[in-house]
């Protein structure tokens, strides 16, 4: 117990540094994700094939190796993030593209019906989009963008590579010091304890979309 | 009063409707029957604006007007489609006050006023805050009229008004449409249903299957 408590403020740093980049990459990549999914449904085709194949790249390549580029590659031709930026940089990228997949998916599953109504009526495209789109499209996709949120708190120990202290690091530090499994046992509960309010968040916003059907 | 001059619409090598000549009258009520597959709906969205015809005019009071294009703020056209289309995520009064308040710009508390007495004229006075799943047919189609009214259209579409409701409904929309007639609304109205749109209509139009490719 005097272990834990211990080693309990390094592991709570960690874990600070963890639901930063974790907030940081979601407040990025969600809206991100929603225009490059309109790019993706619109009849423009260069637009079109220009996002797909920032898709494919960005869920083509393994997220470590996105980072270790951006941190590690882009320097050599002159472009220098900081660690924590380029986490940043390397995560928004990544989840956008991932959210752009959804929120096509979601997009797609709006009946035409609903566009021509709003046509019929006399919005606009923005406002189409706005007050008829989006909000069925976001009932719609929650369950999938969940997924992927709870996903991203554990992707985002693959920071470690580029040196960033978060969570895992922090409980990875202290067993090859202490030569214990305990700080790996915390730092598995700590993570469990992050899904488990993730969740309950999520289950709530789900919650709040369900007055109609 | 609504004409249209010459209108053609072709698909592809197919022509739809050729070189189609019609006049509405105001206040009276035409019905279009025909086979499916004659081009009744096509025609009535080439009427709505959401086909763009091959050729002919659209004339209003005797002054040139493109459903396609006219995106100003005097809507001359309304739609009932066959599927209403409401918003699912908006109330019954959200769904009639979204196009007043947004395309008209009127004040929230005139759009409300105005869409109460719409309500009231329709009988759903008390339905105002439900949503549309929790609304029978029939009330699904008075607030899709209620919403299209909301616009004050020069000219009330309906597609295929009685095919979605029970063949019982059939009645009370006539009913409806002829109360309608008798507040002064110029109305269109597509059917398969041959007894029903002799019931109701002032001038009837058949449309044939076009032989000519």
């Amino acid at each position: 117990m005097h272990y834990i408590l211990e080693i309990l403020p390094s592991l709570l740093s960690g874990a600070g540094m963890t639901l930063q980049i974790f907030l940081w990459t979601l407040i990025g990549s969600l809206p991100l994700g929603l225009i490059l999914s309109l790019g993706l449904i619109s009849k423009i085709k260069p637009l079109q094939w220009l996002i797909n194949f920032y898709v494919w790249l960005m869920r083509g390549t393994p997220l470590l190796l996105q980072l270790i580029f951006v941190f590690y590659g882009l320097p050599l031709i002159g472009v220098v993030f900081p660690r924590y930026e380029a986490a940043l940089f390397a995560f928004i990228l990544n989840y956008a593209a991932y959210f752009a997949e959804i929120f096509r998916g979601g997009l797609q599953a709006i009946d035409n019906g609903q566009y021509e109504s709003a046509r019929v009526l006399r919005l606009s495209y923005g406002q189409t989009i706005r007050k008829i789109v989006i909000p069925q499209v976001v009932k719609i996709v929650i369950p999938s963008v969940g997924n992927e949120v709870i996903n991203l708190i554990k992707d985002s120990s693959l920071v470690y590579v580029i040196g960033i202290g978060d969570l895992l690091r922090a409980g990875n530090v202290a067993t090859a010091r202490d030569v214990t499994l305990v700080p790996l046992v915390l730092v598995a509960v700590l993570y469990l304890l992050l899904t488990a309010v993730t969740t309950f968040v999520l289950r709530q916003v789900e919650k709040r979309y369900s007055y109609w059907k | 009063m609504l004409e249209l001059k010459n209108i053609t619409k072709r698909f592809g090598d197919r022509t739809i409707i050729n070189k189609l000549n019609l006049t509405v009258k105001d206040g009276e009520i035409l019905s279009i029957v025909g086979p499916s597959g004659a081009g009744k709906t096509t025609l009535l969205r080439c009427i709505t604006g959401l086909e763009k015809v091959d050729g002919g005019d659209f004339l209003v009071d005797g002054k040139p007007f493109d459903p396609f294009t006219n995106r100003s703020n005097d809507s001359v056209i309304g739609v009932v489609f066959q599927n209403f289309e409401l918003f699912p995520h908006l109330t019954v009064l959200q769904n009639i006050t979204l196009a007043p308040t947004m395309v008209l710009k009127q004040s929230e508390a005139d759009a409300q006023a105005a869409a109460n007495k719409l309500l009231a004229r329709l009988n759903l006075s008390d339905h105002g805050d439900q949503y549309p799943y929790q609304l029978s047919g029939g009330q699904q189609q008075r607030v899709a009229i209620a919403r299209a009214l909301a616009m004050k259209p020069n000219v009330l579409c309906y597609d295929e008004p009685t095919s979605a409701l029970d063949p019982n409904l059939r009645q009370e929309v006539e009913k409806l449409i002829l109360g309608l007639k008798a507040d002064g609304m110029t109305q269109i109205v597509v059917s398969h249903d041959l007894t029903f749109a002799e019931n109701i209509a002032d001038e009837m139009l058949h449309v044939e299957p076009n032989q000519t490719k």
